[in-house]
């Protein structure tokens, strides 16, 4: 028997799968015995070769088994994903060790050593999180201050809200057009009134009791629908031949663009009441829409001017062979088109519009974030930043997680119809 | 005289009246809004002007680059502030693009794991609001440290605990002797690189540039520390205790928490976009390109360094810097964990004593307009430079 050290090959599989494999768990069971029994196999060794004898004795173990075209259709798929060089046995090791020696950590905080059950912190006896707290203050963290009572009424909006957008891809094409600008002019007003109450006999509830994840919903919700119409006429503003109107939208977008949106909140919360006239007042919540909306609609002209630019001149020079003005031209022909080819830019845009707005806690507006850094501050619920956090994080990715998958697949469906 | 300019003919009636009205509206909102601040600031007994900026800011910051205390003026606290936006921001994006183009390339591996590995890292941290990363990073995991007596220990020079990480400081002597070393070096590998090349092209003679700078990068500097008179000590950082039950460190340089996480939670955010952006340069270069490099019988080096490099460089680079553009603005929610940044000290503390809101807002939102017209300008210059050049 011939056994080639340095490479390996067909002749003697066995020999060298058993070197292999053998090899490869001993630096298993020395990691393992590390990570959940606190014993160091190779105590032996120096300080340095112990710390690294798990990758050393599993990078020799997977050198062995890396022998080309086995015939066994296993091991050629795990050479060919796992261990196609030295490089990427190792690589393949240290991640599946970080597995090993954090995962089962992790899963045990969050829910094996995990208190769900009891509405007070002295119940949280185990060294797991303590989703205690998430349970007790969720009415809280969904709805702010909001009074239980009145709670049908955002848990209203919002569905009357995906109602009518669910129902622009049921009702035929042709009511299309009125939900849209039901969703567009009607639909902000009634949503406010019902929200707010003061009419029809519903409960007058002030902007500083709105907070949660529906006030993450509603700041977003009103400022997509704003920024989109003004995200539109400065796109066509920034593309005009008019001078005055080109350099006027181009300052607008670049000034909106270049500033962090917190500094945009201090100017809504400190700077824009001295604008107005003395004696007049302005809900701290509309303005802080009205300075998202703005903000946001200067990158929204950006999105919009992409689709405008990727339009081919034909479109224009047919729409004006016909006869059409400015106007007609743009909303009958170069609009429809261009719309459509940013819509997956459109929906980032609102992606990073939900991901910018805890930061109205600058003005003192309490949404999910806001709610959690309130409710870990309770004398009671001291020490639960963690738990809080980590939820707060979890909704916010189910959310954005869905809403990215979603605008990836508008982009592959909308490229393959081109 | 050109009388045309008077006499307005139909079409140009139809061009000038919406500028018109648009410059009319504008101007209108300008001057009823100042209108409104002029008669807001008489009532409060306010006036208008930029000359708080020199009278005595009274505060203290707690993390500074320079010299500051309470008795320096406005101006000096405006400094600091942006020394610290900008000390933050140079740090995440160091870090990001360090990660940024790792996970990048890492989810080309044809490792599986590592593959799969890369896109969970950036499937995570690109949807999660910085903010909450921040105040994750912040509030939860950088609070479970250690108090100091249990620092956790690197090598007994470097000491991670719940009040900062404490690294050596480094004690400089004719400190700028080293740095005008460095420039010289710099300066030699220009005129090499520009040598080699001449002799490349002209005469076909290959010289090894890279080595030569290397080599030049290593050795005018250590020359600076052998005959230029320039020494460098560090100053460890050591664990006193100041009572019977509180412990400090003393020495070395302390990296503030609030740094530390907002370092983190920049650099890991922004660095799954940058990831993308990598992924999306190397998968544009067609696979075409690797090949006729193959067939000319480049190796595989050579084609990396040479072909697919300098055009994945041109698709990466333009949507980075708006990263890196983004990183900086986003480095003002330093503000939510009193990282004395920009915005804190200015828009914050400093607008809180002064009660100018119009011109601290405008002088903040103007510094940040101006960071980012600088960049996105250099950028633009960049990009010119490197775009193909088509015959």
């Amino acid at each position: 028997m011939n056994l080639n050290i340095l490479k390996p090959n067909k002749e003697n599989l066995s020999t060298y799968l058993m070197l292999g494999i053998g090899l490869l768990s001993v630096g298993f069971i020395d990691i393992f015995s590390n990570t959940f029994f606190n014993f160091n196999i190779t105590k032996i060794f120096p300080g340095i070769i112990s710390y690294l004898s798990p990758l050393l004795l599993g990078a020799f173990g997977l050198h062995f088994i890396r022998i080309e075209y086995s015939g066994n259709k296993t091991l050629d798929t795990i050479n060919k994903n796992l261990n196609s060089s030295n490089f990427n046995a190792i690589l393949s090791l240290i991640v599946i060790f970080i597995l090993i020696k954090y995962l089962p950590p992790l899963l045990n905080w969050a829910f094996f050593d995990a208190n769900f059950l009891g509405n007070s912190k002295e119940e949280c006896t185990g060294d797991g999180a303590c989703w205690v707290f998430v349970k007790v203050w969720f009415n809280r963290f969904m709805y702010g201050m909001y009074p239980d009572a009145e709670q049908w009424r955002i848990n209203f909006s919002f569905l009357l809200l995906i109602g009518s957008i669910g129902s622009i891809f049921i009702l035929p094409l042709k009511f299309k057009k009125y939900i849209i600008l039901f969703l567009l002019f009607i639909f902000p007003i009634i949503a406010l009134n019902i929200i707010s109450g003061g009419m029809f006999g519903l409960k007058w509830i002030e902007t500083g009791a709105w907070g949660g994840l529906s006030l993450t919903f509603i700041v977003s919700a009103f400022a997509l629908i704003f920024c989109f119409p003004i995200g539109v006429f400065l796109a066509l503003g920034r593309r005009s031949d008019l001078p005055a109107i080109k350099y006027s939208s181009i300052g607008f977008i670049e000034l909106w663009r270049g500033v962090p949106l917190i500094t945009v909140l201090f100017m809504s919360a400190v700077m824009f009441p001295m604008f107005l006239p003395d004696g007049t007042y302005m809900d701290k919540l509309m303005r802080v829409i009205i300075a998202i909306t703005l903000f946001e609609a200067a990158y929204m002209a950006e999105v919009v001017r992409g689709g405008l630019q990727a339009l081919p001149r034909g479109q224009y020079d047919a729409a004006k062979s016909l006869g059409m003005g400015y106007w007609r031209m743009h909303f009958l022909i170069i609009l429809p088109q261009a719309l459509k080819l940013v819509i997956p830019g459109i929906a980032n845009t609102f992606l990073a519009l939900v991901k910018d707005t805890p930061l109205i806690f600058v003005v003192g507006l309490l949404e999910l974030a806001g709610m959690i850094g309130l409710a870990k501050t309770n004398p009671d619920w001291l020490g639960m930043a963690t738990e809080g956090y980590v939820f707060a994080a979890f909704v916010f990715w189910i959310i954005c997680f869905a809403m990215s998958r979603y605008s990836q697949n508008l982009e592959r469906k909308l490229s393959t119809d081109r | 005289m050109n009388l045309n300019f008077f006499f307005i003919n139909l079409k140009n009636k139809k061009r000038l009246i919406p500028q018109v009205l648009t410059l009319l509206f504008i101007a209108l909102g300008i001057s009823y809004f100042a209108f409104n601040a002029q008669v807001n600031m008489g009532n409060r007994g306010i006036s208008f002007g930029y000359g708080f900026l020199s009278q005595e800011a009274s505060f203290d910051i707690g993390f500074s680059l320079i010299d500051y205390d309470g008795s320096h003026t406005y101006a000096r606290a405006f400094l600091v502030g942006l020394l610290n936006t900008l000390l933050v921001s140079s740090i995440g994006i160091l870090i990001a693009t360090l990660i940024g183009v790792t996970v990048g390339i890492g989810r080309l591996s044809s490792n599986y794991l590592v593959a799969k590995f890369s896109e969970v890292y950036v499937e995570v941290f690109r949807n999660i609001p910085l903010l909450l990363q921040l105040f994750f990073w912040y509030f939860a995991a950088l609070r479970a440290l250690p108090l100091p007596e249990q620092a956790i220990n690197f090598n007994d020079i470097s000491y991670l605990t719940v009040k900062g990480w404490y690294v050596p400081k480094f004690l400089w002597t004719n400190f700028s002797i080293f740095i005008y070393s460095i420039l010289a070096s710099i300066v030699a590998i220009i005129f090499v690189s520009k040598y080699a090349r001449k002799q490349r092209e002209e005469f076909g003679k290959h010289i090894s540039s890279f080595y030569i700078g290397m080599s030049l990068l290593f050795l005018i500097p250590s020359l600076s520390f052998l005959i230029g008179g320039v020494t460098l000590n560090f100053e460890i950082p050591v664990l006193k205790q100041m009572s019977t039950t509180i412990f400090n460190f003393h020495g070395g340089v302390s990296i503030i928490p609030e740094l530390l996480s907002l370092a983190m939670a920049l650099s890991m955010y922004t660095a799954t976009f940058i990831a993308e952006n990598v992924r999306a340069g190397i998968l544009g270069i067609g696979k075409g390109q690797k090949e006729a490099a193959a067939s000319i019988g480049l190796t595989k080096a050579q084609i990396l360094k040479l072909v697919v490099l300098p055009q994945a460089l041109r698709i990466i680079i333009p949507p980075t810097t708006n990263q890196y553009l983004n990183l900086t603005k986003n480095s003002s929610l330093a503000a939510a964990i009193a990282y004395p940044d920009l915005v804190l000290v200015f828009a914050g503390t400093a607008l809180m004593q002064t009660g100018r809101a119009i011109e601290i807002v405008s002088i903040t939102m103007g510094t940040y307009l101006l960071i980012s017209l600088s960049i996105s300008s250099f950028m633009n210059w960049y990009n010119k430079s490197v775009a193909i050049k088509e015959k």
